[in-house]
């Protein structure tokens, strides 16, 4: 049986400062700092705890490529919310790492919730320029949700998803690439010009993933050069006997929900179709990379890729053959693993999209970030007679993602919502029931000044008497509201809650 | 290949679902294509005032 599919979103974000001095480390720590005192004036910051973290290890056992281990920043600023996410600096951007949920629409959920804190960060780093006489008057901190700044420079949306030790790597790995290579249809957040190394910019016009371009190899454990389809990296953040993390680096960052929603309840799917090894092989793809860029750069969907049998199929018809599969493995297998309620919900709106883009692109304008953008960038064109791929239509592009409300093009596009502006804001600062990031979010709530240390799978207490206490956290499904609220509430300090857990 | 894409089209009984959907679909179409001329007038008036000078300038370290 496939595991519930735990999972998380990660975005680093585009960052400028307009007006002031800046390089992107300290403007980065400048925002985060910003937040984090906004939030907590009294409190001394809570570290994270580097102890477990370990993104050199490959997943295929020892490493067969020439790949160069990443490496942790360990002297960045790094802080953990009661929301149970961490907002730290990240290679020269501001990122925030979600709370682990169980379903598509928590994903949904505390993505917003990162977006506000963006927002709100930016309001409030913006009053500490304005406060600095270094900067100039109007200095102002921009943030971007987006993955590349149109000159060769891209910075990711990753996903994580819990998966059962037992499945072999090898046979994971080529199957979802089908789904990475073309799940961009509907999730691909759309671009302005051609990224590849070693062709003009201005060759191709628009575009359907922002990160398409960037993808080198088809497996690999690196993650800022020669990127590949599927990473490689080995890190549970869990019991590592039991569990894997497949840490998804292909995608975009969205700024349409449904196209979140949709990018993580498709992907949570195949994933528990292939535990359950109900996914087969048929649409194996002959050269994945090629076959990413392709697709990236058809926005009529019409081009076909090469399969492993050396047929060919277009993105749309492999997306329908993965639907139908997953339709089976519905009527087959139930959906739990990623939430009846909504596996069947992801599973009409992923028929719904693939509807819509079969018969009518623009009818997906309200879902599909890449289509949104496109009739921007196409109207705007139409209308001042402007070639593809100017500056102007660049502009349009980057604006798309702006976090300043009044600038951000995406929040006038008519995009669908599925979350409330009170659910979001709530989710800011409370976390999820439904995983260990309850317990991590609350403690740090009720007990901030007994807490040293955290991680995600750990919390490290100093309540006084030596050795400081770290409380492992190796079951993401444990520490739920269910399992801890009551013992919380029945504990003032984190004195008691240690001694309750001892005993 | 040709066969195997046909059998994985919809099967008869979902063909009338995404009629019906695909109807609630063209109807959204249609509002969405009379919102984008009040759309392309907001763009003009939102736009960056040196869009050119602010794309140019944008520039990133690569991250992850």
């Amino acid at each position: 049986m496939a595991l519930p599919k735990v999972l998380g979103i990660e975005t680093e974000y585009g960052i400028i400062v307009r007006g002031a001095d800046s390089n992107p480390v300290s403007a980065s720590s400048l925002l985060i700092n910003a937040y984090i005192s906004s939030i907590a004036r009294q409190r001394g910051r809570i570290g994270w705890d580097f102890e477990d973290e370990q993104p050199s290890n490959d997943a295929r056992g020892d490493s067969i490529d020439e790949s160069i281990a990443p490496e942790v920043e360990t002297t960045l600023v790094n802080a953990v919310l009661t929301n149970g996410a961490r907002y730290y600096v990240d290679h020269a951007h501001p990122e925030i790492s979600s709370p682990e949920v169980t379903n598509a629409r928590e994903a949904v959920v505390w993505d917003r919730a990162a977006d506000e804190i963006i927002r709100a960060s930016m309001t409030h780093a913006n009053a500490v320029l304005a406060s600095d006489p270094q900067s100039a008057d109007g200095a102002e901190m921009i943030i971007h949700k987006n993955n590349s700044d149109g000159k060769g420079n891209s910075y990711g949306c990753h996903e994580n998803y819990l998966l059962s030790r037992d499945l072999p790597f090898g046979r994971m790995a080529s199957q979802i690439t089908p789904h990475f290579v073309t799940r961009q249809i509907f999730c691909g957040a759309g671009k302005v010009g051609c990224e590849l190394p070693g062709r003009p910019n201005d060759d191709i016009g628009y575009q359907i993933s922002q990160r398409a371009d960037f993808f080198e190899e088809e497996i690999g454990l690196e993650t800022t050069l020669k990127r590949p389809i599927v990473n490689t990296r080995d890190e549970p953040h869990a019991d590592a006997q039991k569990y894997r993390r497949l840490h998804v680096i292909v995608g975009d960052a969205n700024m349409s929900e449904v196209a979140t929603y949709l990018k993580v309840g498709t992907s949570s799917i195949i994933l528990s179709m292939i535990e359950d090894n109900e996914l087969g092989d048929d649409w194996l793809l002959g050269n994945p990379v090629a076959a990413i860029r392709q697709v990236s750069h058809d926005p009529s969907l019409r081009q076909t890729i090469m399969l492993r049998d050396g047929s060919r199929a277009t993105a749309l018809e492999v997306q329908w053959g993965l639907f139908e599969r997953a339709q089976k493995y519905a009527q087959t297998h139930g959906l739990e693993s990623v939430g009846e309620a909504v596996g069947a919900d992801v599973m009409a709106k992923w028929e719904t999209v693939l509807q819509g883009l079969e018969t009518d692109l623009d009818s997906m304008a309200h879902w599909v970030d890449w289509i949104a953008k496109k009739r921007l960038v196409d109207g705007y064109a139409d209308r001042h007679g402007l070639a593809p791929g100017t500056p102007r239509l660049k502009a349009i592009d980057l604006q798309y993602h702006d976090m300043r409300k009044d600038k951000c093009l995406a929040d006038r596009a008519g995009l669908d919502t599925l979350v409330t502006m009170d659910e979001a804001v709530a989710a800011m600062t409370a976390p999820p029931s439904t995983t260990r990031a309850y317990f991590r979010g609350v403690c740090l709530k009720k007990y901030p000044d007994e807490i040293v240390a955290a991680n995600w799978d750990s919390l490290v207490f100093d309540v006084g008497r030596d050795p400081l206490r770290r409380v492992p956290m190796m079951e993401p499904l444990r520490g739920t509201a269910e399992h801890v609220a009551e013992l919380i509430n029945g504990c003032d300090t984190a004195r008691e809650l240690l001694d309750r857990l001892g005993e | 290949m040709a066969e195997r894409i046909q059998k994985s089209k919809p099967t008869q009984e979902t063909e009338e679902n995404v009629d019906t959907a695909a109807e609630a679909v063209t109807e959204t179409g249609d509002k969405i294509k009379a919102d984008i001329d009040d759309l392309l007038d907001e763009i003009d008036e939102v736009l960056e005032t040196n869009a050119e000078d602010f794309v140019k300038s944008y520039v990133q370290k690569g991250g992850q």
